[in-house]
């Protein structure tokens, strides 16, 4: 059974009133023909004026759609030979962080990810997509180990945050996101990162530092999560459709403030309504993305990829 | 036997209005042992309790007169204000909010840098100020530490990060967020030159500012006493949904768990750095 948000169901009322003339007309031999085009361009157009004029909270309520691709589903559809990797090799293995190499049209990747669980015990198993400093220290081994081999690294990014557990602080977090930032600006093969989902704050950053870095249509990224900018700057969890306005954190806001690179359009509906759609787009885009990299000298990429993220801000100068 | 040395009422009776104030600055009481002392004695212990070495939270004027010889400096890009790139409000507009707070500390912004001598040794040092918006780091926060940075890689000078910070402001949404990325950048590029980065955290140090440059120096040292972490302990709190352990993110906390080079005392800062910096750069550098 799949969820309804608040502005899915106009269309999904629609879309049960379609199906149910469909049967009706078949079970009783009339052609209704002309009345289901109508209906059927009713909801087309419906379609269209939603999800071209969401707010930025139902954007990040998309974001986090119970029924959403998550990392693992977009691995499986785009490589090919994949080989999972586990364990950080000093505490554990980090299930919220996934990782290993595999083949996308050819070209040899790693590929890497936060990862959310489907139903309760997954997401249990998962964390909820929150990765511990295991998660980031696997995924630092990871790259570290494509570039030995001269892989390039894909990063997928779905996390509404760093785990802030006791475990995770003792083992340091902070030290493990921000090793992760420095390593990755260094790192001697091209990186792409994509938000597939949610990109909260330094969890999202951890594996966020790319060459190219693309966020799915309908997906946020900040640096912080509405509800949390809610409770901290008006004191109540009430404001977060207000701070999601504020923190303008959708991909057209972030394309527009020149701190992504490119926006991934998603199939009508969201990625959810067409998974194999949006994965076949999904591989085209990297497999692309791959190949002008792979055009540019590796000190050259470093150096743009500093330059990137030290041309990012806004100040005063007088 | 005459009364005339007792109450004849009971209790405090004049209005809080009436009450007299000692005038502000002269007696200082320590918050963690009550003792009270005089101000100036507080401040010649370089704003530590002589009796539970409580270290109060003081500001960049106070590090930079702690650090430099002569409390002389030339400060780096002194006049970098925060813009509103996102239009911010929430109680109120952002630039308010920015305009009030350089009104009431006299600050531009939560962090000064500057070059100047350490025991005779160049050094060019970033020291946030918590006055300022809890020492929140936006866009100039992030900018003035990567021109420090890279004024102290053009100048082949150790660099000093001190940190005091909430973590990353809210107003600046994902440009806060960036900082991380940038500052980060620039010392990697600052490592790879060989020039030394030390971090000194004080209280208190969190959120994105400990899980970027605060945590990446070559050597990582604290305040003793200072809160350290990546989520703050209220969050933890509501996480995990049980009372956080006794001396939990403390700098000591930190030491323990390998987190931290050594926990210095304020006194002994300018000295314990110099000797480190003398055998690890400066005598390495003329021999």
């Amino acid at each position: 059974m799949s969820v309804l948000l608040d502005f899915e169901k106009p269309i999904a009322e629609l879309e049960s009133k379609l199906n149910d003339m469909q049967q009706l007309a078949e079970e009783n031999n009339v052609d209704v023909s002309e009345a289901v085009k109508t209906l059927e361009d009713k909801i087309k157009k419906l379609k269209k004026e939603t999800y071209a004029n969401l707010t930025r909270w139902q954007r990040v309520q998309l974001s986090r759609h119970p029924d959403r691709p998550y990392t693992l589903d977009y691995i499986v559809d785009i490589a090919d030979k994949f080989q999972e990797l586990y364990g950080d090799r000093n505490v554990k293995d980090d299930k919220a962080m996934v990782g290993g190499f595999g083949e996308i049209n050819g070209q040899s990747a790693l590929f890497l990810g936060h990862q959310k669980g489907r139903n309760t015990k997954q997401r249990q198993i998962r964390n909820f997509g929150m990765a511990n400093p295991e998660g980031y220290r696997k995924a630092l081994r990871l790259m570290k180990l494509a570039e030995k081999f001269n892989v390039p690294v894909i990063c997928f990014i779905d996390t509404p945050g760093a785990f802030p557990g006791l475990e995770a602080e003792e083992r340091g977090q902070a030290e493990a996101i921000a090793r992760n930032l420095k390593e990755m600006f260094m790192l001697k093969v091209p990186i792409v990162c994509i938000v597939i989902g949610e990109g909260a704050s330094g969890g999202a950053l951890g594996i966020g530092i790319g060459d190219r870095v693309l966020m799915l249509e309908n997906t946020w990224y900040s640096v912080i999560s509405p509800e949390s900018c809610s409770s901290i700057l008006w004191r109540s969890w009430e404001f977060k459709e207000q701070a999601a306005e504020a923190l303008k954190l959708t991909a057209t806001d972030m394309l527009k403030l020149k701190l992504i690179d490119g926006i991934i359009k998603e199939p009508l509906g969201g990625a959810h309504s067409d998974p194999s759609g949006m994965s076949t787009k999904l591989k085209k885009t990297i497999s692309d993305t791959l190949l002008e990299l792979k055009e540019i000298p590796i000190p050259e990429l470093i150096s743009q990829r500093i330059d990137k993220f030290s041309s990012m801000g806004v100040v005063k100068e007088n | 036997m005459s009364s005339w040395f007792q109450r004849k009422e009971k209790g405090i009776i004049t209005p809080t209005e009436l009450k007299k104030e000692t005038p502000d600055g002269l007696w200082y009481q320590c918050p963690s042992c009550k003792k009270v002392i005089h101000s100036r004695e507080h401040k010649k212990n370089f704003y530590t309790c002589i009796s539970c070495n409580y270290h109060e939270k003081i500001g960049s004027e106070e590090y930079f007169e702690l650090i430099f010889d002569d409390n002389a400096f030339t400060e780096i890009n002194p006049n970098l204000t925060s813009s509103d790139p996102l239009e911010f409000t929430d109680t109120k507009p952002y630039p308010d909010r920015v305009v009030a707070t350089i009104k009431k500390t006299g600050l531009k912004d939560a962090v000064r840098t500057a070059e100047g001598e350490m025991n005779a040794k160049k050094i060019v040092v970033a020291c946030m100020d918590f006055r300022f918006i809890g020492g929140s780091m936006g866009s100039v926060v992030g900018e003035k530490i990567a021109r420090a940075i890279d004024h102290a890689l053009k100048i082949k000078a150790p660099f000093l990060m001190i940190s005091k910070s909430g973590g990353a402001r809210m107003m600046e949404g994902s440009f806060s967020l960036m900082q991380m990325a940038k500052t980060s950048a620039r010392l990697a590029l600052l490592s790879e030159a060989g020039i030394p980065y030390v971090s000194l955290m004080t209280d208190p140090t969190t959120g994105g500012v400990t899980a970027s440059y605060a945590m990446l120096g070559d050597f990582n040292i604290a305040e003793p006493g200072a809160l350290i972490g990546f989520a703050g302990p209220r969050v933890i709190r509501e996480t995990i949904g049980k009372d956080l352990p006794e001396g939990f993110q403390s700098a000591e906390f930190l030491l323990e768990h390998g987190f931290l080079d050594f926990i210095v005392d304020r006194k002994d800062l300018k000295q314990r750095l110099s000797d480190l910096l003398s055998i690890i750069f400066f005598k390495a550098k003329v021999s």
